[in-house]
């Protein structure tokens, strides 16, 4: 049994005990069926993957999202990445020790034709941005292919446990996140214009206006490479995390927040035991409160600002769980030999220069890494260049959240048809909507409690304007207002004593995607009200007759409270409600109960010496950054001079992670960016082995 | 007033940054320009980094003789890894009409006392144990001849060249051409001036804009036959090696007359072909059609390469000319303009030989018999008769 699964979750179903036996150095393990090499292999406490042929050095798991090559494993002989490759029964896995050893092949493969398919439009990417321009091309009688990696539909959203923000009528807000995917595939799968490939890799788009994809299904993961020849491509191919440069980077267990969502949320493996955060970003903070929902203690986070970028009703439900949110620090180093051991941190000043004497150690066993996006464009870039029509959308066209991805996804959709002929407007509104979505949180406002004491009443404890609403969609006496009717501003409350009132009924409390609504309820007791609290961790880690610790929004301590019934409504979807009954005073601050289970990781003083003398900037090279600048230094302008100098982005992933750290090294040796050449790209977006150019897939058997 | 220097070679590439090396070794102020922002970012940089002596011509033969020297020395001279690999050539047969072409080329090569023997099956296999040997007659084997980075040993000449004296700028490209009295006196780039007496045109693809430039200067014409021809080529992840010889296969089939391949001593493969019907132009953006036409050749002819998986891709040009061999030496009617151009896809393999050359016939005042006759084969204004080979 592996012991590293996720056997309870407040929000997501846990999954069937069947399982596939491999082996994994000769030794037997179990997966879940179609479950990834590298989902089974954390879930049996693996986390190392092999050591990297340059320098020996341990690499793992890095973007779980097939586009480095950090996780490479030999299965069957055969180099693969692990994290893009489902365990089959038998399967024999093996790290992969410096450069592989191709196997013997006897005799070549037998070679078909590769297939050339025309249609009128081609997305790539089943994401929010890729589903809702699916569904507009469809309704416009369209015929289309869709393409993802994956094997569902849903991109990014399949990992999102969350409620989202934005509007509740124009993009599910108040929705959870894994639930807005199976809405937008359902309406996907309804559409017969729309013909969706899975398991499909994009890999190129060529001069002569085709599309080259790595076609596979669970049955045959090597794919059969069909090329698409589309008269509008529609690009929806989403976001790549952004690195950070410091000593111990390339540590296995420091990995981005996508890699971590999936490996808990898709996957439910418990990938980490003590959890480091850096970057204080949405995705940061909303992954931090994932990991505590799935039982993941989260040791602390780092934000290099003197606030949190991302919204503060993120920060604050780690706040009130007692996360120790480190504003203006920074990451030294990563330290450990074969993996993670410890983060040493740093306070910096307002350069983001470190601040001698405040470094501290803290033990964890991951390090995620949440220090933002950068968009996927190069699909789109070599579409230009081959004159196609191809419109973007969602992160692939400009980093934004997710309700905006659906709105930049439906223009484009509309964008296309219009292209093809077809009559439709993309109305003015919709423009206007994604600026609204991608709006950034406004300043911290001085917001009173509501004066009354009386009856039952929410309290909004949100301070921040955030483009957001399913609170007025949740009440259903519709007394939950914007001014304005803007749904950027801070909610208010239209309930009167004695009028047409609150009724006690907790939807806006269990909906807000904040989790910053509570109502207080003193129609029993007006000395002692009963404080309704949403709350979303596993169940029975709170019951009724508990003494819990209360905490305002941003997890001050108030006081010990009763617990006075803990429940999850049926419309709550999994939201519950903790009651606790606390003096009138302060009924109106308490705004959640902390983890029973809490505690702080106490931090080391001693700085740790990480292992080699230098951070690595180019990871598939292991090319570090004072190799970079010595060359900046001795003249070099042109990142193709540097491909050739110092090997970056010549590696397995092409540069996708390292292409924007030389930028910034280019920065922060004070060269602009007029002055850099930038280098040519080249195709291909993924190594994609021989056999498939000669077309030995069983294209019939994957249809 | 202009910047003076006594030689100024268009084109930082294969040819032009050798010939620099050369020139500023001998004591000449040497100014190199180009258009791209660093050296070797031209065609040099798509080639793949066969180098062979084993042509069927006799400049070219003699040319890539000196090179070989050059590369096969170069880290034991000059302490670069350029990862120079003697792991010869071989030119495959599986076809009785590839034997008879081959072993016909023989005869001309042993003439000019080339190490290439005809390989029979079995001890082919021995060879290249990893050859598919279903069909396999035998081939040409020429243990002299390698292969190294384009990119490393473009750049390792490049460094001695200016550390030898000679100046680089890049991000200019040429515009004009000054002739007085018939001479050439200087170009002009975008930025600023130039003055020399002897203006190299090793522009590759470009060459024939210089051209241009020298006969809107001089109002006489010139016509270098120079076309451009496109051609893709690839690159493999690393794994252990296993490959030593460069595999040259010259079956023809649909879609391409050739294909050839090798594994860098790094361990990855690095790959080309030849498009039939050929591709002429400048583009240089990726095609559909190539990596399907290579794969199925490769595999075909090393099965093992089946699991191994492509990186990238590129495409670069070709600068033919009408016989296959390049054009060398000083454009008869204009003084001071030296051509060489027209490299066919071999400026590589050429560009250290003829950059020796090309710095004797600006230093001395006269030249060997051995490199007269290569410059008769190579003379600009020859009859285009002969066509070579194997090109």
């Amino acid at each position: 049994m592996a012991p590293y699964r996720i056997e309870s979750h407040p929000i997501l179903p846990t999954r069937s005990l069947d399982t596939v036996s491999f082996s994994w150095r000769n030794r037997p393990f179990t997966a879940r069926p179609g479950e990834m090499i590298a989902s089974a292999l954390f879930a049996h406490g693996i986390r190392t993957f092999g050591h990297h042929p340059r320098d020996g050095t341990p690499q793992g798991l890095f973007c779980a999202n097939g586009q480095c090559a950090q996780c490479l494993v030999l299965a069957d002989g055969k180099p693969v990445k692990a994290c893009m490759t489902p365990v089959t029964r038998g399967l024999d896995v093996f790290p992969l020790e410096g450069l592989p050893t191709l196997p013997d092949v006897i005799r070549p493969p037998a070679r078909g034709r590769i297939e050339t398919v025309r249609t009128p439009v081609l997305i790539l990417g089943g994401g929010p941005a890729g589903l809702s321009a699916a569904i507009e091309i469809g309704q416009q009688g369209i015929a289309a292919i869709l393409v993802d990696d994956k094997d569902q539909l849903g991109g990014k959203l399949i990992l999102q446990t969350h409620r989202f923000f934005g509007s509740a009528e124009a993009v599910y807000a108040g929705t959870r996140g894994i639930d807005i995917s199976m809405k937008l595939a359902a309406q996907v799968d309804a559409r017969s214009e729309i013909t969706v490939w899975l398991d499909s890799t994009a890999v190129g788009v060529f001069s002569d206006r085709k599309v080259g994809i790595l076609r596979r299904s669970p049955a045959h993961r090597e794919g059969a490479y069909v090329l698409v020849e589309p008269e509008v491509l529609v690009v929806a191919t989403g976001a790549r995390e952004r690195s950070l440069i410091f000593p111990g980077n390339t540590l296995p267990g420091v990995y981005g927040a996508g890699a971590f969502q999936t490996l808990v949320n898709r996957d439910l493996v418990r990938a980490a035991e003590k959890l480091f955060i850096v970057g204080g970003g949405n995705v940061g903070l909303i992954t931090g409160y994932h990991a505590l929902q799935a039982g993941i203690a989260v040791v602390g986070l780092v934000e290099a600002l003197p606030e949190c970028g991302g919204y503060k009703v993120h920060a604050d439900k780690l706040r009130r769980l007692g996360v120790p949110l480190h504003k203006s620090h920074t990451v030294l180093s990563a330290n450990g030999r074969e993996k993670v051991t410890s983060i040493t941190i740093v306070g910096v000043d307002a350069a983001r220069k470190p601040l001698p004497g405040t470094a501290r150690t803290f033990q964890c066993d991951t390090i995620l890494m949440a220090v933002g996006l950068h968009p996927v464009n190069e699909f789109t870039a070599e579409a230009r260049s081959a004159d196609m029509t191809v419109f973007d959308a969602g992160d692939a066209q400009s980093i934004a959240e997710a309700s905006a991805a659906m709105f930049t996804g439906k223009i484009a959709g509309r964008q296309a048809a219009r292209a093809l002929g077809a009559d439709v407007e993309v109305p003015a509104s919709w423009y206007a909507a994604v600026e609204v979505l991608k709006s950034r949180p406004g300043a911290i406002l001085a917001r009173d409690p509501p004066h009354r004491n009386r009856g039952v009443f929410p309290v909004f404890h949100c301070t921040q304007e955030i483009p957001c609403n399913p609170c007025t969609a949740a009440c259903p006496r519709q007394l939950i207002r914007f001014p304005d009717n803007d749904l950027r501003h801070l909610p208010i409350f239209l309930g009167e004593p004695g009028g047409t009132d609150c009724t006690g009924c907790e939807r806006c409390v269990t909906l807000c995607p904040g989790l910053a609504i509570t109502l207080v309820d003193a129609r029993s007791n007006p000395e002692e009200p009963v404080i309704a609290i949403p709350y979303e961790l596993a169940a029975g880690t709170i019951v009724a007759g508990d003494l819990v610790t209360v905490v305002d929004i941003e997890g001050r301590v108030l006081a010990e409270a009763p617990v006075r019934e803990v429940s999850v409504a049926l419309h709550a979807d999994h939201t519950g409600i903790v009651r606790v009954g606390v003096p009138k005073a302060m009924a109106k601050q308490v705004a959640g109960v902390r983890m029973p289970t809490a505690s702080v990781e106490r931090p080391t003083y001693e700085t740790v010496q990480p292992l080699g003398d230098d951070a690595i900037v180019c990871r598939c090279e292991r090319v570090n950054a004072s190799e970079i600048r010595s060359h900046i230094r001795a003249g070099c302008r042109d990142v193709n001079e540097l491909k050739t100098l110092a090997r970056v982005e010549m590696g397995a992933c092409g540069g996708k992670t390292c292409a924007p750290l030389i930028n910034e090294i280019f920065r922060e040796e004070g060269i602009s960016p007029e002055e850099v050449t930038p280098s040519t790209h080249r195709g291909l977006f993924i190594e994609v082995p021989f056999d498939a150019f000669a077309g030995t897939g069983k294209l019939e058997e994957t249809h | 007033m202009n910047e003076a220097h006594d030689v100024i070679i268009i084109g930082a590439g294969s040819v032009g940054v050798p010939a620099a090396l050369a020139l500023a070794r001998e004591g000449v102020d040497v100014l190199v320009l180009d258009s791209a922002a660093s050296p070797g970012q031209g065609a040099h940089k798509a080639a793949i980094g066969g180098v062979r002596a084993t042509h069927s011509d006799p400049a070219k033969i003699r040319l890539c003789l000196r090179s070989l020297e050059i590369f096969h020395t170069w880290e034991a001279i000059w302490g670069h890894n350029i990862e120079w690999t003697q792991g010869g050539y071989s030119f495959v047969a599986y076809g009785e009409e590839q034997r008879k072409i081959l072993q016909a080329l023989l005869k001309i090569q042993h003439r000019y006392g080339l190490k290439i023997e005809w390989v029979e099956r079995d001890a082919l296999l021995d060879i290249i144990p990893d050859l598919n040997p279903e069909g396999l007659l035998g081939g040409t084997y020429s243990p002299d001849d390698g292969h190294c980075s384009t990119l490393l040993a473009g750049h390792a000449f490049y460094r001695e060249a200016a550390r030898a004296g000679a100046t680089f700028h890049f991000g200019e490209t040429v515009g004009g051409v000054t002739v007085e009295r018939g001479c050439v006196t200087g170009v002009t780039t975008q930025r600023q001036s130039y003055s020399a007496p002897v203006i190299i045109n090793a522009a590759g693809a470009q060459a024939r804009q210089i051209d241009r430039c020298v006969a809107a200067a001089s109002s006489i014409s010139f016509d270098h036959p120079v076309s451009s021809e496109s051609h893709e080529a690839g690159i493999t992840e690393p794994v252990h090696y296993f490959l030593r010889p460069l595999i040259v296969d010259i079956r023809p089939q649909p879609g391409s007359s050739n294909c050839y391949f090798f594994q860098l001593a790094s361990g990855q493969v690095i790959f080309c072909l030849t498009p039939d019907p050929p591709v002429p132009g400048f583009d240089c953006r990726e095609t559909s059609s190539f990596l399907p036409l290579v794969a199925r050749r490769m595999i075909d002819l090393v099965p093992k390469l089946t699991n191994l998986r492509v990186r990238r891709t590129w495409r670069g040009l070709y600068p033919m000319t009408p016989d296959g061999a390049p054009l060398v030496g000083w454009a008869g009617s204009i003084g001071g303009y030296l051509v060489a151009i027209g490299m066919c896809g071999q400026g590589f393999m050429l560009g250290p030989g003829l950059g020796e050359l090309l710095a004797r016939m600006v230093t001395q005042s006269s030249l060997s018999a051995e490199d007269q006759e290569i410059l008769a084969h190579l003379a600009p204004d020859r009859q285009f008769r002969r066509q070579e080979a194997l090109k």
